[in-house]
């Protein structure tokens, strides 16, 4: 199989691609969820996990919350720009 | 003379083929955001197709070259290209009959596999090229995309898990619409391109360009136009299968397999690896259901599908072959205009077969039943077995009827956006 596949490519791709692909969204949940701003702390505490039936509690998040989610969404649109830079580029 | 008028046709057919190409994989992006409610059908290929068209325009370095490294560039003439872009097309139609999504470059390059073979046999094919650019990514591509949609979504329901419902939908609604847009975007960019590169290629061997020239405005534009409209009309049964069939899924879902989709396709490319839309598309769907807790995958059709893009290389190519032994036994514009001919009835039946069991914006998000999946097949559909309400009798006139408006109990007809 080794003469048909690259697999140095095909390695790239994987990393590079669970990195972005799986990376994008979960930054995007984190900016939500530092957005709602409900007392669960870190979030993946397992606090968190107690399940849906909870009514979360809408406090304001607090400016350092604020900030963590600005940054987040940030990154996500910077990803989007970087994708279309590509696509204008010829890259593809 | 002869030679202007073979100009045309392959014109014509690549057109026809980039019109294909637009509403068979309008699925890949929108499907998601259609089966989500993110945005309304209509919305949803109206923005496909505006981006597909935008996209042609993004970057404009065609090469006029078809299936590269895949076919002895020499044997390449109007007539293989010809029968290569019928075969393509006639299994894109048969695949969005049976709301199959499969790849369109593949059928392309089956298509022209096949003629090549029937031109000039097996040494015109570079058979090493074939597995290691074709064979090997279609295997492979469902696999990345899957287990990089299921790690993303895995970790967004973590993440969002105790949060209002009410609150993620509504912000994954526009994650999951702007990652769709992206790959939308890089749909029309790559796949529009490959058009342009056909047409210039037969301009340059007919000899109605010189082999240096750029592509020149109208092919862009043609190919854009084609290609937007060919996504506007959707192809409602794929976006059906891709967005209800594989697996139910909600916004978080759609976001993780939409962006899943959009780094795959352009990190492929970025490293020289380059993957199906449709395939890391698909996958990237199936991944989302694997990564949520709770979520069914249903791997029957799953299964099915991969059988059909097993199947594209081999059927494109027998059509292909089968194209240009007619057009060659015939001779001459005769025999291509025989071809065109019969292209054009087989694509009347599918449609009319189509209209036996319509899919379109109306039901595109009706409940999934494996069981009726299958009644989509044309055997099913020949012998007019009933189907839920919405199958009722139609005139398939393609006007709205006043009478069939008040009867009909949630038709479909009168529709001409069926595609």
């Amino acid at each position: 199989m080794t003469e048909f596949i690259e697999w140095g490519s095909l390695a790239q791709v994987v990393v590079a691609g669970v990195v972005v692909g799986a990376g994008i969204p979960t930054l995007f949940a984190l900016g939500l969820r530092l957005l709602v701003g409900h007392d669960a702390g870190a979030p993946v505490s397992a606090d968190a996990a107690g399940g849906g039936v909870r009514v979360a509690t809408r406090t304001r998040p607090g400016t350092a919350r604020l900030v963590g989610a600005g940054v987040c969404f940030a990154v996500c649109v910077g990803a989007v720009v970087a994708g279309i830079g590509f696509l204008v580029s010829g890259g593809h | 003379m002869t030679e202007t008028l073979l100009l045309v046709l392959v014109v014509v057919t690549a057109l026809a083929f980039d019109f294909t190409n637009g509403f068979h994989d309008t699925g890949n992006a929108m499907a998601t955001s259609i089966a989500t409610r993110a945005l309304k059908p209509k919305t949803a290929v109206l923005l496909s197709a505006v981006l597909n068209m935008v996209g042609a325009f993004l970057s404009l370095s065609v090469a006029a070259t078809i299936a590269k490294g895949l076919v002895d560039a020499n044997v390449i003439t109007l007539e293989v290209v010809f029968a290569g872009l019928v075969g393509g097309i006639v299994w894109n139609l048969v695949t969005w009959l049976l709301g199959l999504p499969s790849s369109s470059s593949h059928a392309l390059v089956g298509g022209v596999v096949g003629s090549v073979l029937a031109a000039v046999g097996t040494s015109g094919v570079i058979w090493s090229g074939l597995v290691a650019k074709v064979l090997v990514p279609a295997l492979i591509a469902p696999v990345v995309a899957i287990c990089v949609a299921a790690t993303g979504t895995w970790l967004v329901a973590r993440l969002t898990r105790g949060l209002p419902q009410d609150l993620t939908s509504r912000g994954f609604r526009w994650g999951q619409v702007g990652s769709a847009s992206l790959v939308s975007l890089a749909h029309g960019t790559n796949d529009a391109q490959k058009s342009m590169g056909i047409i210039l290629l037969a301009l340059i061997a007919g000899g109605a360009v010189p082999a240096d020239s750029s592509v020149p405005f109208w092919v862009i534009l043609a190919c854009a136009f084609f290609m937007a409209l060919g996504t506007y009309l959707g192809g409602w049964r794929i976006i059906r299968t891709l967005g209800k069939g594989l697996v139910e899924i909600d916004t978080r879902q759609g976001m993780s397999a939409e962006t899943s989709s959009a780094a795959v396709i352009m990190l492929s490319s970025y490293f020289g690896f380059s993957l199906s839309t449709t395939h890391v598309a698909t996958g990237s769907i199936m991944g989302s259901g694997v990564g949520m807790p709770g979520a069914n995958v249903r791997w029957g059709l799953a299964g099915r599908m991969v059988a059909a893009w097993g199947l594209t290389l081999p059927a494109a190519g027998i059509v292909g072959a089968l194209c240009f032994w007619m057009q060659h036994g015939v001779g001459g514009f005769a025999g291509s205009l025989l071809v065109v001919a019969l292209l054009l009835f087989v694509s009347l039946g599918m449609w009319f077969a189509s209209r036996r069991k319509p899919v379109d914006h109306t039901n595109v998000n009706e409940a999934w039943d494996e069981d009726k999946a299958v009644g989509l097949e044309p055997v099913a559909a020949t012998t007019g077995v009933a189907g839920p309400a919405h199958v009722a009798p139609v005139e398939s006139d393609g006007h709205a009827s006043p009478v069939s408006a008040v009867i009909g109990v949630g038709a479909t007809h009168g529709t001409r956006s069926n595609a």
